[in-house]
């Protein structure tokens, strides 16, 4: 066995350099090259400040926003430095409550909107950080957002469905919304409708 | 299930399965020396590491020392990821200050990366340097899996060789499936994924301006570092407004690119592929998802080149496949299907073109019900282990079937290696119990199979079985065990038993409420996964080594055929049987139950 100590720690540094320093260092240089914006967490900005990454969810409560997933991350919702989904089983008392206090809060949003929520808009996402919402959910919300803004159902319909993504390639995935993009256009349409 | 979710089903299997062919036919030369035109010029840096190790690649092992070389490489590989992370503080690469992680969690997590286990105790954006990540994390993800290849090739070459006493030269097979197969393969996997959104960069965390300020109460804190209580006992709690969300950023695609193709699975952050910087499209998830099968799948074709008749390694594709999609069927139906508790809430639960429905507590917009659980039933398949959704919010039947997929001893497409070993380890059981009841000669691809076979077989295959179960016993009945605990009632068992079926079979996943991260599961699962990889990897290597010194005999009128759909059936068969036997007890008493519960309102 002693005969293999040095091929093995030999070799364990240069597979060290190899996959754990050339490798990385090559792929960051080269997804530097190609997929500037990507590389750095796709942000967004609007007139030069940054506000937000496209591809991670924002938390929102004023009724003239759309309103993204409940986020279980602590302490605050949607910390996207501390990633966590709630891990409640689908028989825990927790959940249970939970999910009433949000069907109490989101009814009490829009007391005219009696259509029955869509269950993704009540229940924790998996990371915390999920930016989208499904079509449905944007549908449930726009009369709310719509009053509150002053806007007509028409326009704010306008701007959800330019902001709604398709399944991509028309198969993979699920059609959706991204909450933070789509409020940030309500933003700009109020600045110039 | 809508019709598109048939379509992404479908779209992904015929895509694993024809991507497989080609690659483990390239898998095949490579471990032959037949080296393809295209990676000819990486032969020097082959030669070049040999000269740097002092290996002669030429030189033969028995199988004892192909199993002390690899026993020993490992075991360097534990200490390194070990001291990394006790050192880290102190290390460059660490823009984020952190700590040096506390030494029970630092041994689990040598363990668990060295073992190709890749259970995640730790947090990712909260607890690793990007050094540790790299150096450490990366490179196990590497090597545990071309460890992991090499004792395939060594097995196989137990079927080839005749009157052998060596089975191939551990250093060559393991810087083969390093330099020509994994590196390449996530070089390309890697900038895919960034091309859709995956973070690359040794940039600190970014702070960005929230759109609308939050409002949070958080626990107060006294100097220590303690929760601070009022005088009844309750924890104290403060209102707080943050403006500012602080991004979490690193090197990922690198690593997410060989988590997923070496069935690693361990997450550079914490929620994993859920996370949206990690697998932050449909087609991010979709190229993810094809990478934690396409290895294990292809080895297949790569088993059939290697003794020279294709239709051994496809009649083992094929037992692999039928179980695979039949535990697939259950686990979207399943959460598809959803929670009773939200349609009584009054809840649209309905599935469509505008809402993905079912069961979405834990599970991310884009990638709905279907990818949600085509990715479990996937993960657990193979020994991978990422999650792109929570399994502990999964139904009680849905969440049934990546457990069980573990617990049939990842040999369903299994980790990359250790999946086929562990499933031609089954075949000879098959063969061997067969050949008992119809009078044949128990023999497998020329080669007799005897007593020591089975010993050996029997061993490999009880051994997991043994670490789960006992594990999982021990922490049920003591005070530590049960205090990790996050869900009440049989779910909680569930997590218990999940843990330890995770551990006990080197895959990693978790039903992540379980507060794992205490010395008491740090070191009872780092005992599993230790119990798992290397007593199931002695006994293979040992059984290579019993092949290798044997005769060829040319199939007679006596021999049973391992080609056909009987012998497909009779492998499937085998490993059912083993399975159910092992652990329905246990699964009684955790998902069954409570999907009675969940059915009936309780």
């Amino acid at each position: 066995m002693i005969k293999e100590l040095k091929p093995a720690l030999l070799m364990l540094l240069v597979m060290t350099v190899l996959t754990g320093g050339a490798y990385p260092a090559l792929v960051t240089g080269l997804a530097q090259l190609l997929f500037p914006d990507q590389v750095g967490g796709s942000l967004l900005k609007v007139q030069g400040k940054t506000v937000g990454s496209a591809l991670v969810g924002q938390p929102f409560s004023d009724p003239r926003y759309f309103w993204g997933r409940p986020s279980a991350t602590s302490p605050m919702p949607y910390h996207a430095a501390a990633s966590s989904g709630s891990n409640q089983g689908p028989l825990n008392p927790a959940l249970e409550e939970a999910v009433k206090q949000r069907i109490a809060l989101f009814k009490g949003s829009d007391p005219q909107q009696t259509a029955p929520i869509p269950v993704e808009l009540v229940t924790a996402s998996a990371s915390g950080l999920d930016p989208h919402i499904s079509p449905a959910a944007a549908a449930w919300q726009l009369p709310r957002v719509a009053r509150a803004r002053g806007l007509s159902e028409r326009a704010v319909a306008n701007l959800v469905a330019r902001h709604t993504e398709e399944r991509t390639f028309g198969v993979l995935g699920e059609p959706r919304v991204n909450v933070l993009a789509l409020n940030l256009a309500l933003e700009q349409h109020e600045l110039t409708p | 299930m809508t019709a598109n979710g048939y379509l992404q089903i479908a779209l992904y299997v015929s895509a694993l399965l024809l991507l497989a062919w080609p690659l483990g036919l390239y898998m095949a030369r490579i471990y032959d020396h037949q080296l393809p035109v295209g990676v000819r010029w990486l032969a020097p840096v082959e030669r070049g590491i040999y000269r740097l190790c002092g290996i002669r690649p030429e030189y033969g092992m028995s199988w004892t020392r192909y199993a002390f070389a690899l026993l020993m490489f490992n075991l360097l590989g534990l200490l390194a990821v070990y001291v990394l992370q006790q050192v880290q503080a102190w290390l460059p690469l660490n823009p984020q200050g952190l700590a040096n992680v506390s030494p029970d969690s630092a041994f689990n997590t040598a363990v668990s990366f060295a073992s190709n286990t890749n259970w995640q105790g730790y947090g990712g954006e909260t607890t690793m340097s990007y050094l540790t990540q790299m150096l450490g994390l990366t490179v196990q993800n590497f090597v545990s899996a071309a460890s992991g290849m090499a004792v395939l090739v060594a097995l196989m070459r137990g079927f080839t060789r005749r009157e052998s006493q060596h089975v191939g030269n551990f250093w060559t097979d393991m810087t083969r499936s390093t330099l020509y197969i994994l590196l390449p393969l996530s070089l390309i996997l890697s900038l895919m994924l960034v091309g859709q959104g995956v973070v690359q960069s040794f940039e600190p965390y970014r702070t960005v301006q929230l759109v609308q300020p939050v409002e949070f109460d958080q626990p107060v804190l006294n100097p220590d570092g303690q929760p601070l209580q009022d005088a009844a006992g309750q924890p104290v709690r403060e209102k707080k407004i943050a403006t500012e969300q602080l991004i979490a950023l690193g090197p990922a695609a690198s690593q997410v690119a060989i988590k997923q193709l070496g069935t690693n699975g361990g997450g550079f952050f914490n929620v994993n592929s859920a996370h949206p910087l990690e697998n932050p499209t449909p087609l991010s998830n979709w190229l993810e998802m094809l990478s934690i099968l396409l290895i294990p799948a292809a080895l297949c074709f790569t088993f059939g080149r290697f003794v020279k008749d294709d239709r051994q390694g496809v009649a083992i594709l094929a037992a692999m496949t039928i179980v695979f999609v039949a535990l697939l069927a259950l686990c979207v139906g399943a959460e598809q299907s959803g929670n009773p508790l939200f349609q009584r809430l009054g809840l649209d639960t309905a599935a469509s073109d505008q809402a993905p429905g079912g069961n979405m507590e834990g599970k991310e917009t884009r990638f709905g019900i279907v990818n949600s659980a085509l990715w479990a039933t996937a993960t657990t398949a193979a020994s991978n282990g990422s999650v792109n959704a929570m399994h502990d919010s999964f139904t009680p039947l849905g969440g049934l079937a990546p457990m069980w997929l573990i617990q049939l001893g990842e040999v369903i497409f299994g980790g990359v290696g250790s999946g086929l070993y562990g499933m031609i380890v089954f075949a000879l059981v098959g063969v061997f119990v067969s050949g008992l009841m119809i009078g044949r000669t128990p023999e497998y691809l020329g080669k007799k199979v005897e007593a020591f076979e089975m010993k050996m077989a029997s061993t490999a295959i009880l051994i997991p079985c043994l670490a789960v179960l006992l594990g999982t016993a021990l922490a049920v009945v003591s005070e530590a065990g049960r205090a990790g605990v996050a869900n009440p009632g049989v779910h909680g068992f569930s997590e218990i038993l999940y843990a330890f079926s995770s551990a006990g079979n080197n895959n990693g996943s978790a039903f992540a409420g379980l507060s794992a991260n205490t010395p008491f599961y740090n070191l009872l699962l780092a005992m599993a996964m230790l119990l798992a990889r290397y007593g199931v990897i002695l006994p293979v290597l040992a059984i290579a080594g019993s092949l290798a010194a044997k005769k060829s005999i040319p199939p007679s009128a006596g021999t049973l055929p391992t080609h056909t759909p009987l012998f497909v059936a009779l492998l499937i068969g085998t490993v059912i049987v083993v399975g159910a036997l092992t652990f329905l007890p246990a699964l009684a008493l955790g998902p069954i139950v409570e999907h009675v519960q969940m059915i009936t309102g309780h």
